[in-house]
């Protein structure tokens, strides 16, 4: 085994028992596993179906049979919160994937390279920073024309710049360090020194956001399907319920407080494990060593 | 401090210029004619070419910004294309209910998280801190449309102690506050939730400090000791986070004001996106941008007078 090997795995199970330690990794931990669990296995999970219509049912109660209550075209809540999972779980993805893929090349760009590149690119995330984030969302969402597949350009195009001052803030610390110098030393590429030496010491803080920032993912691209610009009825995807089952909350309390609920249960899930990560990847915290 | 402020003003002509270059990309990167997707299939030739020519959707796209800026600049940000009004007065029109709302929610915060975040450090680690950071975690998890959506459905249409939707007057009149207070207070108790912690990590900071120390073993009273020679320093950074969530705040604002049908720039934002009106489009997120910049200068130049030590050049 390499030195460099023994490193890694000593660091990994650091990182491990870290996490262990922390409650509120546990709690983050299960309660995102149980969402992935859900969105993967929807359709064993429960018998009824997430769109078929049932009249007999309307506006039924929660009971043992329906847990939940059924909703205003007599549909298992239930079993909508849980096909639900899956488009918590795509949108949140699909978004951080993007915001990675824009936001940490800007940052390591930035970064690197310095000079007028870095002060393009720094300048245009102060300048996203004064557009509200929802106002410049909704405008991008509803210009492209609405639909889960907008809303996820819409999200990722205003987060991203929180990975970009995250990583170029990190680069420009890690760029006077000795081995980047060495590296330059014996006629490494700047690719080279940027993909190889420079990217693997940003990934902890990375991850870790990653985390917290696919739970502000699910957020802003409920409420714009709740504002109606994403998913659309009757499609099962939480903020969508919670604005088609609007007009029906008065006399059924139950269509307006469950998919609410699932929102917050799962952002809370990111949440937790985000920050319970961020503390467990730092090298610098002794805790648990 | 005049020399600062005007410093301060001057920074931001590049940052407005940018936020119009990035308004105008917003309609250049919409798909297919903006004109056919207004108008719709079955609009004839004649209207759609008098549209585009009226947009200068026909000249070059560098051409078209110039004259946009150069408009806006003389305060003039066009008509709106669904309705043929002047937008600059449409949205002026709607502008009191979002300030109403936004420095409502505002002061809530304040006058809640101070006490909170104070009491939290205090008595850190003890079941009043727990709780209270227990609380902020799972009010800034929740999303804002669906406590807003509980808190119509419990407090206006089951309880009645609220009206169910709308502003029934300006802020001076007994119905204008009246109507005010549920949104107000929900936008505001999300921000409490943020700013108390920062708040009680301030204080606890400051509370380590020496002098804190000094001001207690001259025998100052406790009160005295935390609230004037702890919490005015604790401020400090406090301040320019304050200045951080703005855009945070006005964002979540544009979605309580869906909610209670609360008649602001954000309800007038979702209809020009619904009805695809991008002259309107351009113009709110162009004010929404310039608000957020002046509430930061006014942050800056806050900033400056809370914490002496900062120079003004």
């Amino acid at each position: 085994m390499s030195p460099e090997r023994i490193h890694h795995d000593t660091y990994t199970r650091v990182v491990l028992e870290r996490l262990k330690g922390d409650k509120g990794a546990v709690v983050g931990c299960i309660i995102v596993f149980s969402i992935v669990i859900c969105a993967i296995f929807a359709p064993y999970m429960t018998s009824y179906d997430p769109l078929k219509h049932n009249y007999n049912k309307l506006l039924f109660p929660p009971s043992l049979s329906h847990p939940f209550g059924a909703d205003q075209y007599g549909r298992d809540l239930l079993t909508r919160i849980i096909f639900g999972c899956r488009y918590a779980i795509i949108i949140g993805g699909a978004v951080v994937a993007i915001q990675l893929l824009i936001g940490v090349t800007l940052g390591l760009i930035a970064g690197y390279y310095g000079g007028i590149i870095e002060s393009i690119i720094m300048r245009m995330t102060d300048v996203m920073l004064s557009i509200p984030s929802i106002v410049l969302a909704v405008s991008i969402a509803g210009l492209l024309g609405g639909g889960i597949q907008n809303v996820i350009i819409a999200v990722a195009a205003v987060g991203w710049r929180g990975y970009t001052r995250l990583v170029w803030s990190e680069v420009l610390s890690i760029k006077k360090e000795t081995y980047v110098e060495a590296a330059r030393a014996i006629g490494c590429g700047d690719l080279r020194i940027i993909l190889r030496h420079i990217l693997p010491h940003t990934l902890a803080s990375v991850i870790a956001y990653s985390s917290i920032s696919i739970a502000i993912a699910i957020l802003w691209a409920a409420a714009l399907s709740f504002l109606g610009l994403g998913a659309q009825p009757p499609t099962p995807e939480w903020g969508a319920m919670l604005a088609d089952g609007r007009d029906f909350m008065s006399d059924a309390w139950w269509i307006a407080t469950f998919p609410g609920l699932a929102i917050m249960i799962t952002v809370l899930g990111f949440n937790f494990f985000g920050d319970a990560l961020r503390d467990a990847l730092d090298p610098k915290m002794e805790r648990g060593l | 401090m005049l020399k600062y402020i005007v410093h301060r003003l001057l920074i931001l002509i590049p940052v407005l210029f940018i936020v119009t270059i990035l308004v105008s990309l917003l309609i250049y990167f919409t798909p297919g004619d903006p004109v056919r997707v207004m108008l719709g299939i079955r609009a004839n030739e004649e209207a759609v070419a008098r549209i585009r020519a009226e947009l200068g959707l026909d000249r070059p796209v560098y051409i078209r910004y110039l004259k946009w800026l150069g408009n806006i600049v003389q305060g003039n940000l066009g008509r709106s294309l669904q309705r043929n009004e002047n937008i600059l007065e449409m949205i002026l029109e709607r502008l009191p209910a979002t300030l109403e709302l936004n420095i409502f929610a505002i002061l809530v915060s304040l006058v809640l998280a101070i006490p909170i975040g104070v009491i939290s450090a205090t008595k850190a680690n003890t079941f009043i801190d727990n709780l209270s950071s227990f609380f902020s975690l799972f009010w800034v998890s929740m999303p804002g449309f669906w406590i807003a959506l509980i808190a119509l459905l419990l407090f206006s249409m089951k309880l009645h102690l609220f009206p169910i939707s709308g502003r029934l007057g300006p802020i001076w009149t007994k119905e204008g506050i009246w109507s005010l207070l549920l949104p107000g207070l929900i936008l505001g108790i999300r921000q409490v939730a943020i700013i108390s912690r920062l708040i009680r990590a301030g204080m606890l900071e400051v509370l380590n400090e020496d002098y804190i120390r000094t001001a207690r073993s001259k025998g100052l009273a406790e009160r005295v000791v935390v609230y004037k020679h702890g919490l005015r320093n604790a401020m400090v950074p406090a301040v320019t986070i304050f200045g951080l969530q703005v855009p945070e705040l006005l964002s979540i604002s544009v979605i309580i004001e869906i909610v209670f049908a609360w008649p602001g720039m954000g309800m007038l934002l979702v209809d020009a996106v619904f009805k695809r009106d991008y002259t309107l489009i351009q113009g709110i997120v162009l004010i929404y941008s310039l608000l957020v910049i002046v509430v930061n200068l006014v942050v800056d130049v806050l900033y400056a007078y809370i914490d002496p030590r900062i120079k003004y050049d």
